[in-house]
C-alpha cells in the first residue's frame, strides 16, 4: 500500500500551488489529476491578477505563459436594443510589472505542473479520485482509480463541485443559489486584428464585461478577454435563475444571442472558434465557503468556494494560488508538530485570515447579495439606454428640453428605487 | 447538424467507457430535470415524446451545472474515469 506525506486532489491552480510549495519545502507530495494533463479539465474566463500572489511564488511569473497584459478595461450596459459602454485606461495599467493578464488555463496549468515536477513533486494524470479513506474519524487517504493511496494529509483542490469535501463529510452538495454556469468560446483571431480592434499594442490586451440583456435580466453577465492570437468570449448565468426563469431560454441560445449582438459580432468577424468550454463557478462569497479544515484534510481553491465577483473584477485564480500555498504552509507546520488533526491543521485558516484571501471574502461578504439585485440586470441597463437614446436623438420637429427628457425617465418613484438600491450598493 | 453540435465537434473528446451521469431510475419525469434542459451548455438534456427527460452523455463538458441545478436525488453524478471525456486544449 502506497503512503505519501501529502496527497493533492486536482492539478488546477490550487493543487499545483500546494504541491509547488510543499515540494519546495522537501515534503513528499503526489498530485492526482483526472485529465490527460493538468489544465485539460479546467475552464476559466481567463484573467489573472498577479499582484496578490507575486511574492508567494518568487520568480515564477517571469517565464509564465501568460497571454496579454490588460491595459484597457471596459464595461457595457446592454439594453435590448441599445447599449452604453465605457472604457478605462490608465498609465498604471501600462507600468511594469502589469497587474493583470489574460490567460489560457490548459497552457498555463500544464507549464506550472512542469515547474512543480522539477521541484520533485509527483504528478499522476488520468487518475480519478472517487472517494476518501476514513479511519477513526480522520481522512487517511483516497481511492484513486480503484487503488487505496494513503497520506498524512489530503488537500482537496478538486474544483467548484467540491466532491471530495462532500465525500469527507465537510459539506453538502452545492446549491443553485451559490453557483453560476460559465460558458466560453475560444475564438482564434489574427494578433494584428486584435491590436486594431481593441486599440492595443503587441503584448497588450483588453478586458470587457457586459451586463443586462445578455442574460435576459438574469444574474450574470458576459466577458471578453483578448489573448495573444485569440479572444475568450464568455457568458456567466446564475444556476438558480436559469433553473426557474423559463422565459430566458437556454444557455446555448443565450450565448449565441450574445455573440450575435451588434456590439460583439464585428469584433469577432473573421475569427474561428477553436473550443467551447463550460464550468460551474462559485458565486456565494464568504457565507457559502466550505469548511476549510478537517482531521487529515484541507480544502483550497474553487473547492473551498474561493471565487469572488465584485462586478468590476471577477477573481478566482489568485485565491486558488494563495489558498493552495497556505494549505502547504500549514501542512509543513503540522509535519513539524507530527500531528495532522483539525486543530493542528487549522493553522491554514489562520494563514488565510492574515492574508488577502479571507480579508477580501470578509470585506465583500455582502457583495453577492447586493449584486444579485435583478434591477442591475434588466431595469438599469434599459433606463440608461433609454435616457441616452433620447439625448442623442434629433427628431424631425422641435427637441424637448434636456431636463424634460431626464424627468420623463427619472420619475419620483424611479428616483426612490435608485436611492434604495444605492443604499444597498454602499454595503459593497 | 445544429450550431451547437458543430461547436461541440470542435472539442477534443476521448471515449467514455460508460455514462458518468445518469438520470436515476424512476426519476425520468421529475420536474427538477427541467433546469438541466435549460442549463446544460451542451444541450444534452431533452424531453421525449412520452414526456420523459432524456440525457445523452456524448458532448458532456463536465461542467457540473446539472448536478447543482437538479440535485443528487434525481441524478447519479460522477466524473468520467481518468483520461476519458473532454480534454480542453485552451481552457
Amino acid at each position: 500500500m502506497e503512503k505519501f506525506d501529502v496527497i493533492v486532489v486536482g492539478a488546477g491552480l490550487a493543487g499545483l500551488a500546494a504541491a509547488y510549495t510543499l515540494a519546495g519545502e522537501g515534503v513528499e507530495v503526489v498530485v492526482l489529476e483526472r485529465g490527460d494533463y493538468p489544465g485539460s479539465k479546467n475552464v476559466s474566463g481567463g484573467r489573472i491578477y498577479v499582484n496578490p500572489v507575486r511574492d508567494l511564488f518568487p520568480g515564477l511569473w517571469d517565464e509564465a505563459p501568460l497571454e496579454r497584459a490588460i491595459v484597457r478595461e471596459g464595461a457595457t450596459l446592454m439594453a435590448r436594443n441599445r447599449s452604453f459602454t465605457f472604457h478605462y485606461t490608465g498609465s498604471e495599467l501600462r507600468t511594469s510589472p502589469p497587474q493583470s493578464y489574460s490567460v489560457l488555463r490548459s497552457r498555463f496549468d500544464r507549464w506550472f505542473s512542469e515547474r512543480v515536477e522539477e521541484r520533485g513533486a509527483m504528478l499522476l494524470p488520468k487518475t480519478l479520485v472517487s472517494d476518501v479513506i476514513r479511519e477513526n474519524g480522520k481522512i487517511a487517504g483516497v481511492i484513486a482509480a480503484g487503488d487505496e493511496l494513503r497520506a498524512d494529509v489530503v488537500i482537496a483542490c478538486d474544483g467548484a463541485l467540491s466532491l471530495i469535501p462532500e465525500k469527507a463529510g465537510l459539506r453538502a452538495p452545492g446549491r443553485p443559489h451559490d453557483n453560476a454556469i460559465g460558458v466560453k468560446e475560444l475564438i482564434q483571431l489574427d494578433p494584428n486584428l486584435i491590436n486594431e480592434r481593441f486599440n492595443v499594442a503587441d503584448g497588450e490586451g483588453a478586458a470587457h464585461l457586459f451586463v443586462g440583456d445578455v442574460t435576459k435580466g438574469l444574474f450574470g453577465g458576459g466577458f471578453l478577454y483578448t489573448n495573444r492570437g485569440s479572444v475568450s468570449l464568455g457568458l456567466v448565468v446564475s444556476i438558480e435563475d436559469i433553473a426557474k426563469e423559463e422565459a430566458a431560454g437556454d444557455i446555448p441560445a443565450l450565448f449565441e444571442a450574445f455573440k450575435a449582438r451588434p456590439e460583439i459580432e464585428p469584433l469577432l468577424r473573421g475569427g474561428k472558434t477553436l473550443e467551447y468550454g463550460a464550468h460551474v463557478i462559485p458565486e456565494g462569497g464568504y457565507r457559502s465557503l466550505c469548511p476549510l479544515v478537517g482531521d487529515g484534510i484541507l480544502v483550497a481553491g474553487d473547492s473551498a468556494g474561493f471565487a469572488l465577483n465584485l462586478g468590476f473584477t471577477v477573481r478566482g485564480m489568485e485565491y486558488a494560488l494563495a489558498s493552495g500555498h497556505f494549505a502547504a504552509k500549514a501542512v509543513v507546520q503540522a509535519k513539524a508538530a507530527g500531528r495532522f488533526d483539525a486543530a493542528t491543521l487549522s493553522a491554514y485558516q489562520n494563514l488565510l485570515e492574515e492574508s488577502f484571501v479571507l480579508h477580501d471574502f470578509k470585506t465583500f461578504q455582502e457583495t453577492p447579495r447586493v449584486l444579485s439585485n435583478p434591477h442591475l440586470f434588466g431595469h438599469y441597463p434599459e433606463l440608461a439606454g433609454n435616457i441616452l437614446r433620447d439625448l442623442y436623438s434629433v427628431p424631425a420637429g422641435p427637441k424637448v428640453p434636456i431636463f424634460t427628457t431626464l424627468r420623463r425617465h427619472l420619475t419620483l418613484s424611479q428616483l426612490w428605487t435608485l436611492l434604495k438600491d444605492a443604499k444597498e450598493v454602499m454595503k459593497i | 447538424m445544429t450550431d451547437l453540435t458543430v461547436k461541440l465537434g470542435l472539442n477534443v473528446f476521448k471515449p467514455l467507457p460508460a455514462p458518468h451521469i445518469k438520470i436515476k431510475a424512476g426519476m425520468e419525469r421529475d420536474p427538477r430535470l427541467k433546469a438541466a434542459v435549460r442549463g446544460c451548455p451542451a444541450g444534452l438534456y431533452s424531453v421525449s415524446e412520452t414526456g420523459e427527460f432524456v440525457l445523452t452523455i456524448d458532448g458532456c463538458l463536465e461542467c457540473g451545472t446539472c448536478r447543482i441545478a437538479c440535485g443528487t436525488e434525481v441524478l447519479e453524478w460522477g466524473y468520467p474515469e481518468g483520461g476519458a471525456g473532454v480534454q480542453f486544449r485552451f481552457g
